[in-house]
């Protein structure tokens, strides 16, 4: 069974992909679609379980527009039964459209691989586990990278080969891109994650209670929807069903109380600490270690005892 | 201008759901349902986009049992035109949704199609991508603002890192993220109104589709329960717990 997976910019999640690919068949090809995409190709033909790498370069590929890119997997179909890609924005804008045009169902945000056909996925917030099994000849699936190791690089690298790109179907064109830029660690991959929500009270609290702490834990930052809401952290910070799903080693919840929709977010963490005022937050129902009390007066002092 | 808008009745955001022993799905008898919440951002969008004279028509379609009436009433009271109920028993799965969408698109010739970005039942995050594959068309997905000038959609949708703007030439189909608008509370007189609109149904065996399904449920379950912690003191007592089990 080949497979070709999509690879996006960003190897950490592309080896993780390519752990649970393997865990499917090993004749796995990569597929890079973008310009001066050289080094990524480099750095994932490196990736152990790799059988080649294919690069499609194409001014239109750059910013991995769903339509261009999809055409350009469709263009390569033939050669291949599985379609697989990280469940990012990216993956999860693409791979549908990749579905449908083969006319196969896709399989999104599978945490498990039971067997080559049968996959795990959580439904209604990560409440319930579905056991699902693809009847379709050709498989799309995209992949929960929190709920897998990243495969590890080695000496060997795997042969890169260009390929020729669908051509643009021009249905949409890119006019700019806001990045929030972070020299913090980034959520999906840090081990240790602190978020807060709106029981920090203002943005200014926020970032001043937070940010030393995290500083001294070298911990990324999140936070809750509401957090995100009120303003007090941007969009891309946000940790739940909507935002993004982690699995760090620790995970420290300030001020927030711990909605279904959250917890969906964090079930993977393997210790969550609760700090709030509420002793009946759902969060605390969960947490590993829960403390009650003023977080106002806990993290400066949890920040000194460190 | 048209604009068709898709929606979903799902349980309910705040239903804590239980998986049935027999672990063949989950227990959805009894338990409160509604719209799904992404779709009423889809219809607040459309409605709004109508009020500030940029469209003229919004239609709602849904697919499922006469029950889902319910949810294209809230939609109706909301400030959309009309309606349409695809009746159909089964669970259908996204590739068949988006399959009758694009049948109902092409009678309709809409000029652009929301849909929320996710159900919250079968979290799939497919069926507005499938449908703009099977049109042909261009796709938006994960959408804060949506701008229309010229027959030019100007998006900007919510990506990992930020956001992305992009421009697409009508017809679009856009998915809707949760900060493209706040969907406004309908109030009784305009529930009142909704029940004069119409909603029309077709069913499903009439529009000769193959919506057979691809994916075989074999099981749900309860995902793992975590283990029952504990609740420390102090931070002095929190920090000795977090370097005892080497978190820090």
């Amino acid at each position: 069974m080949a497979i070709l997976l999509l690879a996006e910019h960003n190897t950490e999640e592309t080896a993780k992909t390519l752990n649970a690919a393997r865990a499917i068949s090993n004749d796995i090809d990569i597929l890079i679609c973008g310009t001066n995409v050289q080094e990524i190709a480099e750095n994932s033909a490196k990736l152990t379980g790799v059988r080649q790498v294919l690069v499609a370069e194409a001014d239109y590929l750059t910013h991995q527009l769903a339509e261009p890119v999809a055409d350009t997997i469709i263009k390569q179909s033939n050669d291949y039964d599985v379609f697989i890609a990280a469940s990012t924005s990216i993956g999860k804008n693409v791979m549908p459209r990749v579905a449908a045009l083969l006319d196969v169902m896709q399989i999104s945000d599978i945490i498990a691989v039971v067997a080559s056909d049968t996959f795990k996925r959580p439904i209604y917030a990560g409440n319930a586990i579905e056991t699902t099994r693809s009847n379709d000849h050709k498989k799309v699936i995209t992949v929960r990278t929190a709920s897998f190791t990243p495969a590890p690089s080695q000496k060997n690298a795997a042969p890169i080969k260009t390929i020729t790109p669908a051509p643009n179907p021009n249905l949409s064109f890119f006019v700019k891109a806001q990045t929030n830029k972070s020299n913090r660690p980034d959520l999906t991959s840090a081990s240790v994650i602190i978020s807060g929500g709106r029981g920090l009270g203002s943005q200014e609290q926020f970032m001043a209670l937070l940010l030393p702490l995290a500083n001294k834990l070298e911990a990324a930052l999140g936070a809750s929807r509401a957090a995100v809401d009120a303003g007090y952290a941007p969009n891309d910070w946000q940790i739940g069903q909507t935002g993004k799903v982690v699995a760090p080693k620790l995970y420290i919840a300030v001020g927030i109380s711990g909605a279904i929709q959250h917890l969906a977010g964090i079930m993977d963490a393997q210790v969550i600490v609760a700090i709030n005022k509420d002793a009946e937050a759902p969060i605390m129902q969960i947490a590993d270690y829960a403390l009650v009390g003023d977080l106002h007066q806990i993290i400066p002092e949890l920040e000194k005892a460190l | 201008m048209k604009i068709i808008v898709a929606i979903k009745r799902v349980v309910d955001y705040n239903v804590k759901i239980r998986v049935k022993p027999d672990r063949t799905s989950v227990d959805l008898s009894h338990v409160k349902m509604s719209m799904n919440p992404f779709d009423e951002i889809a219809v607040e969008e459309a409605v709004r986009q109508r009020e500030s004279g940029k469209t003229s028509e919004v239609v709602l379609v849904s697919i499922g049992p006469e029950t889902t009436q319910e949810v294209l009433r809230t939609g109706l009271a909301m400030g959309a035109d009309r309606a349409l109920l695809v009746t159909t028993q089964e669970t259908l799965e996204p590739l068949a949704i988006a399959k009758i969408l694009k049948v109902i698109v092409q009678e309709e010739k809409p000029d652009m199609v929301f849909l929320g970005k996710q159900a919250i039942d079968d979290e799939s995050n497919q069926t507005g991508q499938m449908l703009a594959a099977l049109l042909g068309w261009g796709q938006a997905t994960f959408a804060s603002s949506l701008d229309i000038e010229n027959r030019h959609a100007t998006v900007v949708r919510e990506v990992d890192d930020g956001t992305q703007t992009l421009s697409l030439p009508l017809p679009i189909v856009m998915t809707t993220d949760l900060r493209l608008n706040e969907p406004r509370y309908i109030s009784l007189p305009n529930i009142m109104k909704s029940k004069k609109k119409p909603i029309e149904q077709k069913a499903l065996s009439d529009l000769g589709l193959e919506t057979r399904k691809r994916l075989t449920v074999l099981s749900v379950e309860e995902p793992k329960p975590r283990q029952c912690g504990i609740k420390v003191a102090n931070v002095a007592e929190l920090v000795s717990a977090l370097k005892q089990t080497n978190c820090i």
